[in-house]
């Protein structure tokens, strides 16, 4: 038997978290509680190497796609966009919910490790190449979140939370390893490139096929959270504790994303036809229930996860505007639409949950819409960050927010499509009136709660930072953009 | 072409101090304010060279500036004013300084973010009248919402959310479809957003109809036009004086100045085959909008109205596509900017006295504020159209204009100087004349020297305007006359 040791270089990154994941698992069991910061510590510098090498790779392959592992690994711009994207997101996430964490008793070594496994399967996730590789980047990312949501395990929400994730996350999962193996049996492979060869030329089973897509189109649409699928979000949003919600509701969408691309877009764009429509049906299903829900919200965490169902609702519109009768023209300006979308959502999803995480403190959630009354006079300054949170996710200019949504439907109308532009700029419409209620409270009302806000440095750095990014790169937007289409370009 | 970027500056400026301004608390209100007073002045500075180094020759776009901002959607930073934009800005510019004057002692809380706020918009304004790619406009245009949206509910009046979210709600519907209509027009193009570009753009029929609904949605809800004029009462008895003057003043240019710069010239088949249903909606506002405020019995409210059927004056002058009406328009627009401003500034002077806005609460108020009475009567005729008052030219032109395309609908126009006429003098006699109504009243002060000052401005203005127009009908003369000629080329 002949083994030759497979190219590492695209997976460099990958391995070095596991190794780190190892070492933070074993130094952590020797650490009393006061030292958790070397912990904490060790897994920022995991992030931090891990963004170092994934640059390092891109640097090396020149950013052309290297696969390795059989080619059930690949190493493309876009993953190297999407990875970085995910390293910040959660670097920032673990900023904003240290103090959360400690005073609820969360700040223990089995949080970074969850952390930085789940991480690993978001990265997984966006390196596949293989069905397998995917599926089994999926699982461990979920399986981490699971047990992520239930970390507080004495809440009964967060159980309650954590049980109907896991109930219906293994359901998904089911789903899409079911159209796997039916998209397998028509065409004989599960690498994706050769599905995508194999639907070009071999002619395969259609039917067969297209039960199959229905089934991974499901499975992925659990995951992204969009209409029917999307029944977990508010009460998995709403259970788990703050700090983990902003875990789930920020990276985990890119590896979705991601997901949703090399499944539809690399292996399955033979049958763009049908998935298209299956994706405009839930897009408007997304945005109208979304929007529509969210205006009846009390609790601002189930708000902004129908506003989440909602934006990937937007976003797919993106996904659904790549191939018109079979001319691909449209496609990279539409994906690359819709990926900037998701790294502009995450950006702004991590800046909202993080001024939740900052009003909250030891004893005091604060997840009601009335949490945040009279901020303006409580600190002027968080309250303008999240006036442009806000603003940018209602897609008012000008924050980023806008630029997300135009160059989303720039694609639709190039694609005829205009009267679904319509729909959804007037579910954005209706989505505006919720956003602009938290100004409202913020700017409008006095406060009913006068504890001082006094976060520390780093998180009111970071948090800063983040709210000034809306706002930056809706001046400034071209650079982002361009990133994202050479990205998709580049596939 | 000039090498100082005056446009940029009458942009940014504002701008910058705005967000200067809002690093104070109100600690330093006295410092806030008079940095903004600075600031403003600042901006009106810079817009005067426009107007004086602006060719009255051309109907080109002057003091071009042009630099790429977003190439991945070929949006360019494309600023430009023709005679039809450069007033707005002075006007704005102007208006800005006496706003900031008007707000100086009634607003005491969050000084600094109310400063700021009309610094930034201002600003924001001036980029919208200075725009030359669609994109840049949309931006402004948008953006302009957040700091009015503010104003209006953290220093409006007791119903102040509903009235802030109605005008962003009922806004922001309008533009999303204008923004969709951009789109279309960027895809027809072959990529470009520039203005100038839309204007040479050929469209078949029904998309230049559907379009021009767009726009019309867009803009109509700016303007006002009946029937989606709801948001305006509403929005402007709840705002503070300044945001009040700012609403009638200069927001509700943009939807005309939108009609001016997008409907009629990238669209001219549509808007010819849709003039009569736009002449109709301008003579509701200007009959039935002018017999609505008779009947009102709040200042604001009543002159909130008379501002709906002031910019149906406008609309109607737009599209009777002759220079009479077109140039009246404008003439109005400036002119409605001047007088609207100052009877807001004096139903606030009157308002920061007595906190009431019924004009049952008052009477006899000359007898105690003898130089406010003199100012307001001004305003209140050229609120009416008084011949030597700025409101007569605009309303003249266009009546002249409409008698020109249709002797009943130029009939109808005139109606105006009878209604108009009816609810501002009616409104002045009960307010200021008679026997002094009550001890509030009796104990009124007259007006200080920082109001004189501001109301004394505007009367210049309103006079000089209406005495000598020229100055401010010949810069527009061969932009109008240029966009006439467009107007006669079909796109088809």
């Amino acid at each position: 038997m002949n083994f030759t040791m497979p190219n590492l270089l695209p997976a460099y990154p990958e391995i070095f978290l596991l190794i780190m994941v190892s070492i933070i698992l074993v130094v952590d069991l020797f650490l009393p509680q006061r030292l958790r910061f070397v912990t904490y510590a060790l897994t920022q510098l995991a992030l931090l190497g891990s963004a170092m090498l994934t640059l390092d790779v891109a640097v090396l392959t020149q950013g052309i796609a290297t696969y390795t592992f059989s080619n059930m690994f690949v190493a493309d711009l876009m993953g190297h966009v999407l990875k970085i994207g995910a390293y910040i997101a959660l670097f920032t996430t673990l900023v904003y919910s240290r103090a959360y964490l400690a005073d609820r008793g969360m700040w223990k070594g089995e949080f970074f490790a969850l952390v930085l496994f789940a991480l690993m399967g978001m990265m997984v996730m966006i390196s596949a190449n293989h069905f397998l590789t995917l599926y089994l980047g999926l699982e461990l990312l979920s399986l981490s979140l699971y047990a992520l949501v239930a970390l507080d395990r004495d809440s009964a929400r967060s159980t309650e939370a954590a049980m109907k994730y896991f109930v219906l996350g293994a359901l998904a999962s089911g789903l899409l390893l079911y159209g796997m193996s039916m998209i397998y049996g028509a065409t004989g492979t599960l690498d994706i490139s050769q599905v995508a060869y194999a639907i070009g030329t071999a002619n395969p089973n259609k039917i067969v096929l297209t039960f199959g897509l229905v089934f991974l189109v499901s499975g992925m649409a659990f995951k992204l959270g969009v209409v029917p699928f999307h029944m977990w979000i508010p009460d998995v949003y709403h259970g788990a504790p703050t700090a983990m919600t902003l875990i789930i509701g920020s990276a985990p969408k890119l590896a979705a994303f991601a997901m949703a691309m090399r499944l539809l877009v690399l292996g399955l764009l033979g049958l763009a036809v049908d998935w298209q429509q299956m994706l405009v049906i839930m897009a408007v299903l997304s945005m109208a229930l979304g929007n529509l829900a969210a205006i009846a919200q009390t609790n601002i965490k189930r708000m902004l996860a129908y506003s989440t169902i909602s934006h990937m609702g937007f976003m797919l519109l993106g996904l659904l505007a790549g191939v018109v009768n079979g001319n691909w023209l449209n496609a990279p300006d539409a994906y690359s639409a819709a990926m900037f979308y998701v790294v502009i959502y995450v950006l702004t999803t991590l800046g909202t949950f993080g001024m939740v995480l900052l009003l909250s403190r030891a004893g005091f959630e604060a997840e009601n819409l009335d949490d945040f009354k009279g901020l303006n006079a409580r600190s002027p300054w968080y309250a303008f960050i999240m006036l442009l949170l806000m603003f940018s996710l209602a897609g008012v200019p000008p924050t980023v927010g806008f630029y997300a949504k135009l160059s989303v439907l720039q694609p639709l109308l190039a694609a005829d499509m205009t009267w679904l532009a319509v729909v959804a700029v007037l579910f954005s419409l209706i989505g505006a009136f919720y956003y602009l209620r938290i100004v409202k409270l913020m700017y409008f009302d006095e406060p009913t709660d006068t504890a001082p806000i006094a976060p520390s440095l780093d998180v009111s750095v970071l948090i800063s930072v983040n709210g000034l990014a809306v706002l930056a790169l809706g001046i400034m937007p071209q650079s982002l953009m361009a990133l994202c289409y050479y990205s998709i370009k580049a596939l | 072409m000039n090498s100082t970027p005056w446009l940029s500056l009458t942009i940014w400026i504002p701008i910058l101090f705005g967000l200067a301004v809002l690093m104070f608390s109100d600690r330093h209100a006295a410092l806030v304010r008079k940095l903004s007073l600075v600031g403003a002045l600042f901006g009106l500075a810079v817009s005067i060279p426009l107007y004086v180094g602006f060719n009255t020759q051309t109907s080109a776009m002057q003091f071009v500036e042009f630099s790429r901002w977003i190439p991945r959607f070929n949006i360019n930073y494309n600023l430009g004013v023709d005679g039809i934009s450069l007033l707005f800005i002075l006007l704005n510019s102007f208006i800005t300084v006496l706003v900031v004057l008007a707000g100086w002692e009634s607003i005491q809380k969050r000084v600094a973010q109310y400063m700021a706020a009309f610094l930034i918009m201002s600003g924001l304004l001036n980029g919208v009248f200075a725009a030359l790619d669609a994109m840049l406009f949309y931006v402004f245009f948008e953006a302009t919402l957040i700091p009015m949206y503010l104003v209006i509910g953290v220093w409006g009046g007791p119903n102040r959310v509903y009235a802030a979210v109605k005008f962003f709600l009922y806004t922001l519907l309008g533009s999303l479809l204008m923004l969709v209509a951009f789109l279309y027009l960027f895809d027809q193009s072959g990529g470009s957003f520039s203005i100038l570009d839309w204007h040479k753009l050929p469209i078949a029929m029904t998309p230049q109809i559907l379009l021009f609904f767009a726009f019309f949605l867009a803009f109509a809800v700016k303007v006002p036009m009946w029937p989606v004029h709801t948001w305006l009462p509403d929005a402007h008895v709840e705002a503070p004086t300044g945001g009040s003057a700012v609403l009638a003043a200069i927001l509700l240019k943009l939807g005309a100045y939108g009609f001016i710069r997008f409907s009629l010239p990238v669209l001219p088949d549509a808007s010819h085959a849709l003039s009569g249903f736009m002449i109709a909606l301008s003579l509701i506002a200007v009959v039935y909008i002018g017999l609505v405020a008779i009947a009102q019995t709040d200042m604001k409210k009543l002159i909130a109205y008379s501002s709906i059927a002031h910019m149906g004056f406008v609309t109607l002058g737009f599209f009777i596509f002759n220079a009479y009406g077109m140039e009246g328009a404008l003439v109005q627009m400036v002119s409605h900017g001047f007088v609207s401003a100052a009877m807001f500034l004096c139903v606030g002077v009157m308002y920061d006295r007595m906190h009431s806005r019924n004009i049952a609460d008052y009477g006899g108020v000359v007898n105690t504020m003898p130089k406010f009475a003199a100012l307001m009567m001004l305003f209140a005729m050229a609120n009416c159209g008084l011949p030597a008052t700025s409101g007569f030219v605009g309303e003249f032109m266009v009546i002249l204009g409409a008698v020109k395309y249709n002797f009943w609908i130029g009939f109808l126009a005139a109606t105006t100087l009878i209604f108009g006429a009816a609810y501002t003098l009616w409104m002045y006699k009960r307010v200021i004349f008679g026997a002094v109504a009550n001890d509030h009243v009796a104990k009124l002060k007259d007006i200080g020297a920082r109001e004189f000052l501001v109301l004394a401005l505007l009367a210049l203005a309103v006079l000089g305007m209406g005495l000598y127009p020229q100055p401010f009908t010949e810069v527009m003369h061969a932009s109008v006359n240029d966009l006439l000629q467009h107007l006669t080329v079909s796109k088809l």
